[in-house]
């Protein structure tokens, strides 16, 4: 309490803050910086380990040796897809039957706000079937859910055939406690999410299913398994889920430990680990794959058929087959072995995993980065906001904006208002305005939705400094200090909140934003600043991710090509905001854009 | 001025009803921080359904509203947003106490204009800004987002909120009859507001111009007589909700209930962690530190304000709203509405920035760190509960910079705005 009633210390302080402002934000941003990239430094990490006591020393002997018999289901299957040109559900409904399971059939459908043109579809109509192996041991309260996608074409084949060859051992098997649902879903998360509402009574995005005829008890962790080939040379594990969420940590520990114990080649982000962590090759393929999964989590889509159920509390993840490391072979026994063994710890849960860390970032599958050690590096970019609040001009200004009677409360509410209508139309235009725009333009609905977008962000930058100027005339001195404090504020909460929920997306914002934000003022040259300001904007934030992202996957991409992927990166998170409830448009479009022109019109102040 | 209030009123009133019409109605009515077990609205309709029944609405571990409340609602249930058009009321009552306490203090300024030092005249009111602050209580109340929570959620606080108002305006009108049986019905709402006697007394007695001396009897008389009005009217109130009821089932129900905090449901308050914490046999114990904190702060702060008794009572209801055991974001919206009518003190609040930008972080994070703890299951109590105390902490320095800013007001009424030390050099005031 004495620094903050002791007036000399305080003004001692303050005096500080302000001499030193510029230069200690400074500093704090290369620290922050510095800091993010230091985490992928081996030394900076932790080995991660298991925490779960239930899947730790229990012993599981893995016996699954159908693979080959998978193999030719695959063929089976494969035969019976192309003749049913989709799901064929009744052959599946069989073969689960003849397996010993209680099988059901969901069918659902659901018209997209507008055309999907990465997937060909726009009114999607489909089946999933799941069976339920029900356990001999316990009161069925529990379940465990496998997954596989039934996907167009000749993919995935293998990882569906897989799925009844487990079936059939594991009804075999007399030591299960919780129920096992296998579940064949169609339209890849679009099955996924109806599964998922018609089995916890929810609707919350509008998708048409029929309700499930068959239940098991609460589903404490999912796997899903995409494979496409017979032979895999290596496993990926994927967890960046809806909106950044990650499953427990121990999840991904007991998948490295089985494949560790089988001798499986295993990967994260596609990326292979490296031994020699104190090479410069070493730390840059770590930052690549550390940066491979703030990207992906930033974005807030559900990279695979987990991301779906980690919304309703079940810690789940994606095992995904990749045939490009020609030395090394995996067959189908061998993965069978692995989810056996997965399946079977996960058996032994007497609890829901908790026991882990659920915010993390990982540069390799045996090393981790828990919270604690990447919150400073965003705590650092935030504080600048802070000191820039603290700046002694603008804390004056807010004591004399709590006098009504001054100007300064109304001037900002103009800007503010017009900011976040702005963003509003943002928000609700582009899929309403997509039939009058194709009407009058020679372009596709999806191409309305995204230029639209695009058109009405441009407008936004003429828009609001123009109206602000004609409601209420010259903009005064007072009148931006009072603004900008407000807009900083506003920036610093809604930033911290974003990196509660999703750490990458708010540290990618505030890489981007704080720079320009803390240090405009009006009286900069208008012309120079305006092109760094646009540059640092939301939306060329996502275009630098675009391509930073094809660099990091080794596909680089030319400029035109990436202006293609940006565009179908902004159809993208509208779908996925429509049809899943991911919150990234949302977010960028009503709050972040919005207060992104706060500052624009600062620079256009007087 | 009545054109504004109008017109502030019709605004309120608007957000409300559109709020209770959308779809967030029922989101917010859910949200722990707006509502408590104490007064739920689902828990009420519950109650209700138990007393049509037949069986006591105490039965169970329900419901906790007092006896008169039940019977209120059981005639006015059908009208059930009258709850929301009672706040705007009690608003009415705030700006007409205000106005009174404008009047009063415009003769005050009057007299005292020539006792002060000539370079204290800046700290003084001027008629004209005094004229406002009605207006703005109006606008802190009725337009705080706290309240406005608290009212789409149907939470009885707001109920609770008029009584208090309705009691302060009485004492401030100079009614001592009416203001200790309101003093009485709010404590038999919700027991804190009991540490309000002190002020009201102390507010009543330098009307009466009665110095406050032990060896006075007309000291003494006028205390009794006020305890007299108050007792009597809260033996009376008990004694009609018994029966009412037919049984003191209502005692260990309602007040039971706020003493040995059985709930444990997360809330912004400071009890509920602490408690799910402890260990069994420590509980009692702390219970009674804990509750005997809201009620200590009564003797120094009376001793220390006894010439200021309207500003104890701010001081007092900030200290229920913090420290009680299922405190809403409707108790600290109460107490915030007070904040205009010392807008004199703004000069001398040194961390009112700070304050402010603590409790709008808060505020934003209670629902975020919420919904990472129940919905997605990332983060845990612990994190909740950080919020929680730094809200508090806010609180807690708000009130004290609110404080701080009084006392040096009146230091510098009394000894002039440029203090100097002894050697002619400009002094500062330290608070150690």
């Amino acid at each position: 309490m004495g620094l903050l009633s002791d007036p000399n210390r305080r003004k001692a302080l303050t005096g500080l803050l302000t001499r030193l402002n510029t230069p200690i934000c400074i500093v704090c941003y290369l620290a922050g910086i510095v800091w993010f990239m230091g985490l992928a430094f081996e030394p900076f990490t932790l080995r991660t380990y298991m925490s779960e006591n239930a899947m730790g020393s229990t012993m599981v002997e893995e016996r699954f040796s159908s693979g080959e018999r998978a193999l030719s289901l695959a063929k089976e299957f494969d035969a019976h897809k192309r003749q049913a040109r989709g799901m064929p559900v009744e052959w599946l409904v069989k073969a689960m039957q003849s397996r010993g399971l209680e099988v059901f059939t969901q069918s659902f459908s659901r018209k997209l706000p507008f055309p999907d043109e990465n997937k060909e579809r726009y009114m999607v109509r489909g089946t999933n079937v799941y069976g339920i192996l029900r356990a001999p041991r316990a009161p069925r309260t529990e379940a465990l859910v496998i997954t596989a996608p039934c996907s167009p074409g000749n993919t995935n084949n293998q990882a569906v055939a897989l799925l009844l060859a487990l079936a059939q051992y594991f009804r075999n098997q007399i030591y299960w406690a919780k129920d096992i649902i296998f579940l064949v879903n169609e339209h890849d998360l679009i099955g996924t999410q109806a599964w998922l509402e018609g089995y916890h009574h929810t609707n919350i995005t509008g998708m048409e299913y029929s309700p499930l005829q068959g239940r098991a008890g609460s589903i404490q962790a999912a796997l899903s398994l995409e494979l496409s080939s017979d032979v895999i040379t290596s496993l990926d594990l994927v967890l960046e889920g809806l909106n950044g969420q990650l499953p427990n940590l121990d999840l991904a520990n007991l998948f490295y430990a089985f494949c560790q114990k089988l001798g499986v080649l295993c990967t994260i982000q596609g990326k292979l680990q490296r031994n020699d962590w104190d090479t410069a090759e070493g730390y840059t393929h770590a930052a690549q794959t550390m940066m491979l999964m703030v990207l992906k989590q930033a974005c807030g889509r559900s990279w695979g058929d987990h991301g779906l159920f980690l919304r309703y509390h079940i810690e789940a993840a994606s095992v995904r087959g990749i045939n490009s490391f020609r030395h090394y072979k995996t067959d189908a026994t061998t993965i069978g072995r692995l989810l056996e063994g997965m399946v079977r710890k996960l058996n032994n849960l007497l609890e829901r995993l908790h026991q882990s860390y659920f915010f993390y970032l990982l540069p390799s599958l045996s090393r981790f980065v828990s919270i604690g050690y990447y919150m400073p590096a965003f705590g650092l970019l935030a504080v600048i906001l802070l000191l820039r609040v603290s700046f002694p001009g603008l804390c004056h200004c807010f004591s004399v904006s709590l006098q009504p009677s001054s100007p300064g409360v109304l001037t900002v509410l103009t800007p503010v208002v017009i900011s976040h209508l702005t963003g509003v139309a943002l928000y609700l235009l582009p899929v309403h305005l997509q039939e009058m725009a194709v009407e009058h333009f020679p372009v596709s609905e999806t191409e309305a939705v995204v230029l639209t977008a695009i058109a009405i962000y441009t407008a936004g930058l003429a828009l609001p400094h123009n109206t602000q100027r004609l409601l209420s005339g010259e903009g005064t001195e007072q009148g931006w200090k009072v603004l900008k404090l407000t807009a900083l504020l506003y920036l610093a909460v809604l930033l911290g909140c974003t990196a509660l929920i999703n750490f990458s997306l708010g540290f990618i914002l505030a890489v981007t934003l704080v720079p320009i934000t803390a240090s405009i003022t009006p009286h900069m040259p208008k012309a120079l600043y305006a092109v760094v300001m646009v540059l640092l904007s939301p939306a060329f934030t996502i275009l630098y991710c675009v391509f930073i992202y094809q660099e990091l996957i080794e596909a680089p991409v030319s400029v035109s090509e990436g202006w293609m992927l940006f565009l179908s990166v902004i159809s993208q998170g509208i779908l996925d905001h429509a049809l899943y409830g991911s919150l990234v448009y949302p977010l960028l479009a009503l709050f972040i854009y919005p207060c992104w022109l706060m500052f624009w019109n600062i620079l256009f102040w007087n | 001025m009545a054109a504004p209030l109008t017109l502030l009123l019709i605004v309120a009133v608007t957000i409300r009803a559109v709020l209770f019409r959308s779809s967030w109605a029922e989101l917010i009515s859910e949200r722990v921080e707006v509502v408590s077990p104490l007064n739920a609205w689902k828990r009420v309709v519950e109650g209700l359904a138990l007393l049509d029944l037949g069986v006591s609405p105490y039965s169970g571990d329900v419901f906790h509203e007092t006896p008169f409340m039940i019977y209120l609602f059981h005639f006015v249930v059908d009208y059930a947003e009258i709850v929301f058009m009672v706040s705007p009321g009690l608003v009415f009552c705030l700006s007409r106490f205000l106005t009174s306490l404008y009047l009063f203090r415009k003769q005050k300024y009057a007299l005292e204009s020539d006792r002060y030092p000539a370079d204290c005249l800046e700290l003084l009111r001027s008629p004209k800004e005094m004229f406002y602050i009605p207006l703005k209580v109006a606008m802190f109340y009725l337009l705080n987002p706290f309240t406005i929570l608290s009212c789409v959620a149907k939470s009885t606080c707001g109920l609770n909120n008029a009584i208090i108002a309705l009691f302060i305006l009485c004492t401030l009108k100079g009614s001592a009859l009416l203001s200790g049986i309101l003093l009485a019905l709010a404590t038999y709402q919700s027991i804190y507001p009991l540490t309000l006697f002190a002020p009201a007394l102390l507010f009543f007695l330098q009307r009466l111009y009665i110095p406050v001396n032990l060896r006075r009897s007309s000291f003494w008389f006028f205390t009794l007589q006020y305890a007299f009005i108050y007792v009597g009217s809260l033996v009376v109130i008990t004694g009609l909700s018994f029966f009412l009821l037919g049984s003191w089932d209502f005692i260990p129900s309602v007040y039971g209930f706020i003493f040995s905090v059985p709930d444990l449901t997360p809330n912004i308050g400071l009890f509920w962690y602490f408690f799910a914490e402890m260990f069994e046999h420590f509980r009692l114990f702390f219970i009674c530190v804990f509750q005997i904190n809201v009620f200590f702060y009564t003797i120094p702060l009376s001793i220390k304000l006894k010439e200021h008794p309207v500003f104890l009572i701010f001081m007092q209801i900030a200290i229920i709203s913090i420290f009680k055991s299922y405190p809403t974001v409707g108790d600290v919206a109460l107490y915030m509405a007070f904040l205009p009518a010392w807008s004199h003190l703004y000069r001398f609040l040194r961390n009112i920035f700070l304050v402010s930008c603590v409790l709008l972080a808060c505020s934003a994070l209670f629902p975020v760190l919420w919904h990472l703890w129940i919905y997605a299951g990332s983060a845990n109590s612990n994190f909740y509960y950080a919020i929680t105390l730094l809200f508090n902490f806010g609180q807690i320095l708000l009130v004290s910079d609110y404080f701080y800013a009084y006392l040096r007001r009146e230091h510098h009424l009394t000894h002039g705005l440029y203090l100097k030390k002894k050697d002619g050099t400009e002094a500062t005031l330290v608070l150690k």
